[in-house]
């Protein structure tokens, strides 16, 4: 099994792979329907994207739902974990970090 | 040479702020653990090290010891040690609490604990998410929070640089005596000499001290907390129900839920707290957890919404009497207790190991540690532990 990830028309399962659109800091990203936010986060080469106390880079470490080092704000939404939330084409993805006044 | 040798009894922050105190005296001091430093009791917490929760009395004179020493010790520790000196700010949501908080307030400040009351506009001031229906609210400037693993762990390790020795993973399964006095302790990992024994096992010390031949009725009393997702800054105090003060001074073996709410330098919120009597049962209750968060949200009601990432529980060292227990054994000589600080034995720990510092020496303490004697009635048990 390769690590990366197999282009649909190579796949011999026959797989028919939908893109989905999602906006990353304004910047558009493209990924396969099906996949989290993380998923099409990592899948276009973002592997961090919070800095944590220690001013350490965090991204998805658990990839489970189990860590919230992967949160980002999505329409709107605080707080949301990248890796547990599916990608839906038009998604407002943004980082957030702990100077906003979004309280 | 031939120095006297103590055995200590626990890795929690008691027992290393003892060893920390006492090898920087001059004895020799042995760390024993069942498992490892800063484990249990120690990492279950929030942290507090508070003056505004005790009532005038021989707890708050201790606490106001070890508020004083706080800052000292850190400042010898060679660690940089997450220390907050945030305050408290205890607010009643009745108009029947607010008659008693302002009541104990006024016993605090006469016993020289700074409280100040707070009208309306300096308490949204110091606490915009704050809800407004809020009878009476004080400031605590004294209150303060710290990191109490590192600080566990920082304490111990002064003590092994000043030539303490730790033990780890080694039970202790009873008392080696001679003559009736303590003489060693034995262990999963042998015999262990001793002049002199100090029980600061925190929960277990009722299981320890029966182990070796002198109960104490020391028992665990359950807790819990919940951990927010990191906020932008939205509390900025410790900020309690004064009905807190109540909770902790009960004896119900019943569920007893009280907010307590403060962030971390992490930018996540720690939501308390809870008490109950169950034994060393440590399994998670949703409804516990419920009544925590129904709790925080009447405090807090912005916090709606707001995701809680994990939650966590441990036991604390409870003592009918409510008191710590700080002093020797009258059954056996030579075995010294240091716990039952129930919720309080991070901000307890560096007074009372100055405390049992002086009295393992024969000199009177700073504060009176006659409340804080062994041989009281709601301490000394018949038989065995529970």
């Amino acid at each position: 099994m390769s690590p990366r990830l197999v282009p649909g028309r190579d796949d011999r399962v026959g797989r028919n792979d939908v893109p989905v659109r999602i906006s990353f800091d304004g910047d558009p990203v493209e990924g396969i329907d099906g996949q989290t936010i993380a998923g099409v986060l990592l899948g276009s080469g973002r592997q961090t994207w919070r800095t944590g106390v220690s001013g350490g880079a965090r991204g998805v470490f658990c990839g489970i739902g189990v860590c919230f080092d992967c949160l980002v704000t999505v329409n709107e939404e605080r707080d949301v974990r990248a890796c547990r939330r599916r990608a839906r084409d038009g998604d407002d993805v943004r980082t957030q970090s702990r100077a906003e006044d979004a309280r | 040479m031939n120095r006297t040798r103590i055995v200590v009894l626990g890795a929690g922050v008691v027992g290393s702020a003892c060893a920390r105190e006492l090898a920087a005296g001059g004895f020799e001091v042995v760390v024993v653990d069942r498992h490892r430093p800063a484990g249990a009791t120690t990492a279950h917490g929030e942290g507090n090290v508070l003056v505004s929760d005790k009532a005038d009395g021989p707890e708050l004179r201790l606490a106001r010891l070890s508020r004083r020493l706080w800052p000292e010790v850190l400042a010898e520790l060679d660690a940089d040690i997450e220390w907050d000196p945030k305050g408290g700010i205890v607010v009643a949501t009745t108009d029947a609490g607010a008659s008693d908080l302002a009541a104990f307030a006024a016993g605090q400040r006469a016993a020289g604990v700074t409280a100040e009351p707070l009208d309306p506009a300096d308490l949204a001031a110091a606490e915009p998410h704050l809800t407004r229906e809020v009878a009476a609210a004080y400031h605590y400037p004294e209150d303060a929070q710290v990191q109490p693993v590192a600080a566990a762990t920082a304490l111990l390790s002064a003590a092994i640089e000043a030539g303490t020795t730790l033990r780890t993973g080694c039970e202790v399964t009873g008392a080696i005596t001679r003559g009736g006095r303590i003489t060693g302790v034995r262990t999963s990992q042998g015999d262990v000499r001793a002049d002199a024994v100090v029980n600061a096992a925190g929960p277990w010390s009722g299981e320890v001290s029966a182990a070796l031949g002198a109960p104490v009725d020391v028992r665990p009393r359950r807790g819990e907390v919940l951990v927010t997702t990191p906020l932008p800054p939205t509390v900025f105090h410790k900020v309690y129900d004064a009905d807190y003060v109540g909770a902790v001074g009960s004896s119900d073996a019943a569920l007893q839920t009280s907010a307590v709410v403060e962030s971390t330098r992490g930018g996540t919120l720690l939501l308390g707290s809870s008490r109950r009597q169950v034994g060393f049962d440590d399994r998670m209750r949703p409804h516990v957890l419920s009544a925590i968060a129904s709790r925080a949200l009447r405090l807090f009601p912005g916090l709606a919404g707001v995701p809680v990432m994990r939650a966590y529980g441990g036991f604390r060292p409870y003592v009918p009497d409510h008191l710590p227990l700080i002093g020797e054994d009258p059954r056996i000589p030579g075995l010294w207790h240091s716990t039952g600080h129930e919720g309080a034995g991070i901000g307890l720990s560096v007074g009372t190991a100055r405390v049992l510092h002086d009295l393992i020496s024969g000199r009177a303490p700073e504060i009176d540690a006659e409340p804080f004697r062994v041989d009281r009635p709601a301490v000394l048990t018949e038989g065995g532990a529970r």
